[in-house]
C-alpha cells in the first residue's frame, strides 16, 4: 500500500498533446477518479501510471518512489480493465493465481489467498470455471479478485463498468468501492460517467483536453466550478454568456439583466453566469406581466423540467413535479412564468 | 406474400442447384469407386470394394500416398513455425515495409501453381548443376517446394487470429508481474493456439492435396499421390482411381472439419 503521486506529468505524440502537466496525489486509500469526455487523456494518464505509456515529460511516484521509466512488470500496480482481460485458456482459479505467481509465491500460500479473494468477490464457488462460462459481472468480479490478490501498492481502474448492462454496473459499482474501503486501497478509476465517479470516489479530477480542470470533492465541484467546463460536466447547468454589471446583476448576451451577488468583476469584462436548474423558482404569472415565457414542459416523473425563455435568455428549470391539483401542474407551453433565484446561488466564472 | 414465398423458393432452388453442381463430381467419384464393371456404365452391375482393395495393391499409389504424407507433414513443420514468427512480426512490431513483407509472404498464393513448379523445376536443374547433387525427385526437394505452399497459408491463418486477439491480456499479465517473455509463452501463445492449429491442418491439406506445383519436381520412385493418380490415368481408366480420389476426399474433408473448428475458414479463405 502506498500513496501515488503525478507531477507534471506529460503526454505528446509528435505534435499533440494528450495530456499535459497533470499534478496529482492520491493519498494511501483513497478512491480518485479521472472524469472527462472521450479523448480528454485520462485513460492515457491512467496507463502512465500503469507502465503502458512512457510519458514525454513529468514523474510518476508510488510509495515514495519514483517508477516513471520502470516497466509496467516492476510497478505493483493492480488493473482492471474494461475488457476484463482474463485469460481465456487458464481456469478463474489460475487467473487468480497468475500474479502470485510471477512473484513466486509458494503453492500452498498460493492456494490459500486465491481462495481468500475468490470468497471476497463471492466467487469461490466457480474456481474451477473458464472464463468463458461466466457472466459479464462475474468475468470483472474475476478480474478484480486477480488485481486484489497481489496487494498491489496502487489499484487502476480503467472504465471497470462500461461493458456492464446498467442493473450489474450499479451492484459491481458498489462492491468495488465497498472493497477499496475495506482493504483501504490507494485507488485510480478511469471513468466517462459521472454518476459513477460522484458515488465511488472520494475526490474526483475533471479533465479536459489533456489538462486537468479541477481537483475536489463532489460537493466541492458541484457546488463551486471553476470553469464554465466544469460547471457543465458535473451535473446540469444553465451557463449564459455575457458580462457583469457592478451591483446591478449580469447581463447576458440575449439582453435580459440576471441578479447575482458574485458580480464584484470589473464591469466589461466578458463572463459566464452558471445557474443550476434546480435552484430557479418558477410561479405562475399573469399573462403579459412576466419577463419569462414558458417553451417547452416535459413531465420526468419525480421532476418536471422546464424551458423558459427568460428575456431572450433560455433558461432550463427542473422542479419537482407540482402535486395532482397545483395551479403549475397545468402549466403549458406560451405561458407566461415568474422566475427566481437566490442571487448567491449564481455564480460568475470567467469565460472559456 | 404469395410473392415472397415465391422468391424464397426461388433462393433456396438456387442455392441447392449451386451446391449440386459443385457436389456432383465429388459424390459421382465416390459412387463409382463402388461400381463392380471396369467401364463405367449405368445401373451398375453389382457393387464392390476389389477397387480400393487393387488400388491398395498398386505400389504406386501406396508409395505415393507415404510420399505425400511425408512431404505434407515436413512442409508443415518448417512453414507452421516460420509462418507464425512472420505474422507475429506482421502485426506487432515496428519494422518498415510491412505492406510489402506481407505481399511477399502471400505471394506464391497467386502465382499459379504451374508457374511455380516450372520455375522452381528450372531453379533445382541449375542448382543441381552448381551444387552436384540430386534436388528434382528427392524428398528434400519436393519439401522445400511445399513450404512455399505452407508458409503463405500459415501467415495468412495466423494473422487472422491474432487481429482478433485481446491485446489487454496481456498488458494484465504484464501489470500482474510477468516480463516480456513469459507474458509470450503463457498468454499470447496459448491464445494464438487456435490460430496455429488451423494453420497446421490447413497447410497440411495444400500440400497433400498439390498437384501442380509439384508435378515437375517428381520422378521415378519419388511421387506423390495427386501425381501418381495422374499418371495412372494416362494409362487406364477404371474405377481403382475413384476409389483412391474417395480416400483423399475423405482425408482432406475430415481435416477441413477440423480446421473450421479452430478457426472459421470463412474468415479467411
Amino acid at each position: 500500500m502506498g500513496d501515488l503521486v503525478l507531477e507534471a506529468l506529460t503526454k505528446r505524440y509528435g505534435g499533440t498533446v494528450a495530456v499535459e502537466d497533470v499534478d496529482l496525489e492520491v493519498r494511501q486509500g483513497e478512491m480518485v477518479a479521472l472524469l472527462g469526455p472521450s479523448g480528454c487523456g485520462k485513460t492515457t494518464t491512467l496507463r502512465m501510471v500503469a507502465g503502458f505509456i512512457t510519458p514525454s515529460a513529468g514523474h510518476v511516484r508510488i510509495a515514495g518512489q519514483d517508477v516513471t521509466r520502470r516497466p509496467p512488470y516492476a510497478r505493483d500496480t493492480g488493473m482492471v480493465f474494461q475488457s476484463y482481460a482474463l485469460f481465456p485458456h487458464m481456469s478463474v482459479a489460475q487467473n487468480v493465481a497468475f500474479g502470485l505467481e510471477m512473484r513466486r509465491v509458494g503453492r500452498t500460500e498460493r492456494e490459500t489467498r486465491v481462495m481468500e479473494a475468490l470468497r471476497l468477490v463471492r466467487l469461490d464457488h466457480l474456481a474451477d470455471r473458464l472464463p468463458g462460462q461466466l457472466s459479464g459481472g462475474q468475468q470483472q468480479r474475476v478480474a478484480l479478485a486477480r488485481a486484489l490478490v497481489v496487494n498491489p501498492a496502487v489499484f487502476l481502474l480503467d472504465e471497470p463498468l462500461s461493458n456492464l448492462d446498467a442493473k450489474l454496473r450499479g451492484e459491481v459499482r458498489m462492491e468495488i468501492r465497498s472493497l477499496q474501503q475495506r482493504l483501504g486501497l490507494t485507488t485510480l478509476i478511469v471513468t466517462h460517467d459521472q454518476e459513477e465517479a460522484l458515488t465511488m470516489a472520494d475526490r474526483l479530477v475533471v479533465m479536459e483536453r489533456g489538462r486537468v480542470r479541477q481537483v475536489g470533492t463532489a460537493e466541492e465541484l458541484y457546488e463551486s466550478p471553476r470553469d464554465p467546463f466544469v460547471a457543465g460536466f458535473v451535473g446540469r447547468c444553465n451557463l449564459i454568456e455575457g458580462q457583469p454589471e457592478g451591483t446591478a446583476g449580469f447581463r447576458a448576451r440575449g439582453g435580459a439583466l440576471l441578479p447575482c451577488t458574485t458580480a464584484a468583476a470589473p464591469v466589461g469584462t466578458g463572463g459566464v453566469l452558471a445557474l443550476r436548474p434546480e435552484r430557479i423558482a418558477l410561479a405562475a404569472a399573469a399573462p403579459g406581466e412576466g419577463a419569462a415565457r414558458l417553451e417547452a414542459v416535459t413531465y420526468l416523473g419525480a421532476q418536471t423540467e422546464y424551458v423558459v425563455d427568460y428575456a431572450g435568455t433560455s433558461l432550463v428549470v427542473i422542479r419537482a413535479t407540482p402535486p395532482e391539483g397545483d395551479p403549475l401542474r397545468r402549466l403549458a407551453p406560451g405561458d407566461a412564468v415568474a422566475l427566481t433565484w437566490d442571487p448567491a446561488a449564481a455564480r460568475l466564472l470567467p469565460a472559456q | 406474400m404469395g410473392s415472397l414465398l415465391l422468391r424464397r423458393a426461388f433462393y433456396r432452388g438456387s442455392i441447392a442447384f449451386a451446391f449440386l453442381l459443385m457436389l456432383a463430381p465429388v459424390l459421382t467419384v465416390i459412387t463409382i469407386s463402388f461400381f463392380r464393371q471396369e467401364i463405367v456404365t449405368f445401373p451398375p452391375e453389382a457393387l464392390t470394394l476389389r477397387w480400393y482393395v487393387n488400388a491398395w495393391s498398386q505400389q504406386e499409389f501406396a508409395r505415393g500416398f507415404v510420399t505425400s504424407l511425408q512431404v505434407a507433414a515436413l512442409a508443415t513443420l518448417i512453414g507452421v513455425p516460420l509462418g507464425t514468427a512472420a505474422a507475429l512480426a506482421l502485426q506487432r512490431s515496428r519494422i518498415r515495409g510491412k505492406g510489402a513483407l506481407n505481399a511477399l509472404l502471400l505471394g506464391p498464393l497467386a502465382v499459379p501453381g504451374v508457374v511455380g513448379g516450372t520455375a522452381l523445376f528450372m531453379f533445382y536443374l541449375r542448382a543441381e548443376f552448381w551444387l552436384d547433387r540430386d534436388i528434382t525427385a528427392t524428398l528434400e526437394g519436393l519439401v522445400a517446394a511445399h513450404v512455399l505452399l505452407t508458409i503463405p497459408w500459415s501467415v495468412r491463418l495466423v494473422s487472422a487470429s491474432l487481429t482478433g486477439l485481446d491485446r489487454s491480456a496481456e498488458e494484465a499479465a504484464a501489470n500482474l508481474g510477468a516480463r516480456p517473455l513469459t507474458v509470450f509463452w503463457r498468454v499470447t501463445l496459448p491464445m494464438m493456439r487456435p490460430g496455429i492449429v488451423a494453420a497446421a491442418l490447413f497447410s497440411f491439406i495444400q500440400s497433400f492435396e498439390n498437384l501442380e506445383l509439384t508435378l515437375l519436381l517428381v520422378g521415378p520412385g519419388r511421387t506423390t499421390l495427386p501425381v501418381a493418380m495422374l499418371s495412372y490415368l494416362e494409362f487406364r481408366m477404371d474405377p481403382t482411381l475413384s476409389a483412391v480420389a474417395t480416400v483423399q476426399i475423405v482425408l482432406v474433408a475430415a481435416l477441413m472439419l477440423l480446421t473450421d473448428r479452430f478457426v472459421k475458414l470463412s474468415r479467411v479463405v
